[in-house]
């Protein structure tokens, strides 16, 4: 199976959030895999293991992001290659990124492209669908299991809480939730291997596209921090006491009963 | 400018969902005078829920009637929506930043080479440009974003912005349209309930919310019975669903969902800062834990230092006589 894995680095869920100069202060940042890529990374390891094959990670983003795709080719994943758009772009948005992915993927045979179901970061949750359809292929989206039987899929997904059962078929477009898999830790001989393994870097003029062919459609006009929330009212007596208190609170005060 | 805005509504068991009607809300400040026109999906007779997004707001809605829209696929609501933004051609779409929401809008976006702002809590009109504000970071900061090409396309989050008041003097025609479906590549074979209420946790109202204070599946009974009197539902840290007391698909967090409700009840939570990114926009927080230093109060509007299985039986019995004397 020709297996492909979209990986985005993000901010480690760890991070506070602090803005300066309009823009999200990255200074000192630790970066993390987007957590709900790791459950693709760790999938496709999974489904190359069970089928043959290889895995490939992609990422489209900065010069940095090197360090995650090592980390996925450390976990198991056998190639990497990045699309760096550091030099070439000044903005970009999911419009942007599925472009240059769409030109990626054209000439390349591809049996199933997994990705996570939203990136913590920016959360827009469209780079999957939105790659599916110029591709022309079905996307199943939120996936809590996979199983490949030749050319056909049968998926759980998570859908508001509800479970869906859906069968298709290859080539195919997925994206991950939690509970689909337990991402495993690169081993100590991962990560030797890893150093070896090829990873590819592209430019946008690689893909024969330029700066015009992949301008972005929204624009971001301003970042800013919610107002900081004040801790409240930490009530006091007998626990009965208290609870007739927060439910006449709830009722008068905060108008929510 | 004004524009002819487009609402995709959304039922669920048979009726809107709340953040259609906040859709079109939304699309109403788009529109800027233009018109608002809703859509529905679905089989049988649409009729009825097309009448009631007139009410809200809408000045005539399309349905399209067809088996292979019973059930919601990429495909079959693809096709559908195709037709209709083929035949009407909008200057912009609105829909909730839903499950169907989330899956369907980037085809359509794709599809037309246009932007996509997804999952608004506020729209402005400033001075006819129109102005999204969202959340990134999981809520731990927003931005404020516009569409600077072509169709003006957003999915809102629900229980942020208020609906019309609905009524029922409003008129507007409800049109059916015949669309064909065919070559839906993914086939639905069955959908497994486990959200017994219907309220999903983006649209409730409620959430109490347990953590591991909560110990085991069994303790999350009484956190259930509350959310039951007070209308709502439960949801739960990652703690909790890592530990096995509960389903994935509760975790309310910056893996999980993010959530707005008017009341957010916390039980037996510490308040790491990736659940906080998930719950603190709630409207009104309240904290029950034993351990006064948790983290968890620091964004609590009221808190109650005690054990969870001390306090939730007590707060159920003062809420049911509350309900009795009202």
């Amino acid at each position: 199976m020709n297996i492909y894995v979209l990986l985005k680095r993000t901010f480690d869920t760890e991070e506070k959030i602090a803005v300066n100069s309009g823009r999200i202060e990255d200074d000192g940042a630790e970066y993390i895999i987007n957590p709900y890529d790791e459950y693709a990374v760790e999938e496709a390891i999974n489904l190359r293991d069970e089928h043959g094959g290889e895995v490939t990670v992609v990422t489209v983003g900065e010069e940095e992001s090197e360090k995650q795709l090592r980390t996925a080719l450390a976990m198991g994943a056998d190639k990497a290659v990045l699309i760096n758009t550091e030099d070439d772009l000044e903005e970009g948005d999911q419009f942007t990124t599925v472009k240059i992915l769409e030109a990626f993927f054209e000439d390349r045979e591809v049996d199933i492209i997994l990705a996570g179901n939203v990136a913590i970061d920016e959360a827009s949750g469209q780079v999957g669908p939105r790659l599916a359809e110029r591709l022309n292929m079905p996307y199943v989206t939120t996936i809590t299991s996979i199983d490949v039987d030749g050319d056909t899929v049968n998926i759980e997904r998570d859908v508001e809480g509800d479970v869906e059962k859906v069968e298709t078929t290859l080539p195919l477009l997925v994206t991950c939730q939690q509970g689909l898999n337990e991402p495993r830790y690169p081993s100590l001989p991962g990560i030797m291997k890893a150093k070896k393994k090829p990873l590819d870097e592209l430019e946008i003029d690689d893909l024969d596209l330029d700066e015009d062919d992949v301008e972005p459609k929204t624009r971001t006009m301003e970042i800013f921090l919610p107002p900081e929330k004040q801790a409240g009212k930490v009530l006091e007596g007998e626990i009965d006491d208290q609870v007739k208190e927060l439910v006449s609170l709830l009722k008068t005060e905060s108008k929510v009963l | 400018m004004s524009k002819k805005v487009l609402v995709i509504g959304e039922a669920r068991e048979g009726s809107l969902r709340n953040v259609s009607f906040e859709a079109i809300a939304a699309a109403n400040i788009v529109s800027d005078g233009g018109e608002v026109i809703g859509v529905l999906c679905g089989s049988g007779d649409l009729n009825e829920m097309g009448k009631e997004m007139v009410y809200y707001g809408a000045e005539r809605v399309i349905t399209i009637s067809n088996e292979e829209l019973k059930t919601y696929t990429s495909d079959g609501y693809g096709q559908a929506l195709a037709e209709v933004i083929e035949d009407e051609s909008p200057d912009g779409i609105i829909m909730g930043h839903t499950a169907i929401g989330k899956d369907l809008t980037p085809k359509l976006a794709s599809r037309l080479e246009s932007g996509l702002i997804s999952d608004a809590t506020e729209v402005v009109n400033d001075g006819g440009s129109i102005v999204f504000t969202r959340p990134i970071y999981s809520g731990k900061a927003f931005e404020k974003k516009e569409i600077t090409d072509g169709l003006v396309f957003a999915t809102i989050r629900p229980n942020n912005i208020p609906p019309l008041t609905r009524d029922e003097s409003l008129t507007g025609e409800v049109t059916e349209k015949t669309v064909e479906i065919t070559n839906i590549r993914t086939i639905i074979k069955d959908i497994i309930r486990k959200s017994t209420d219907g309220v999903d946790l983006s649209e409730a109202k409620v959430i109490v919310a347990g953590g591991r204070g909560v110990k085991s599946a069994e303790g999350f009974e009484p956190l259930t019975e509350l959310a039951d009197v007070l209308g709502g539902t439960v949801g739960a840290s990652r703690g909790a669903c890592d530990a096995g007391y509960c389903d994935y698909s509760l975790q309310i967090g910056q893996t999980g969902k993010v959530v707005t409700p008017d009341l957010y009840i916390a039980c037996g939570i510490s308040g790491a800062i990736q659940h906080l990114a998930g719950m603190s926009n709630s409207k009104v927080i309240v904290a029950i834990n034993k351990d006064p230093e948790a983290n968890i109060f620091n964004v609590a509007d009221y808190g109650i230092v005690g054990d969870l299985f001390d306090v939730v039986p007590k707060l159920i019995e003062e809420v049911k006589e509350m309900k009795v004397n009202a």
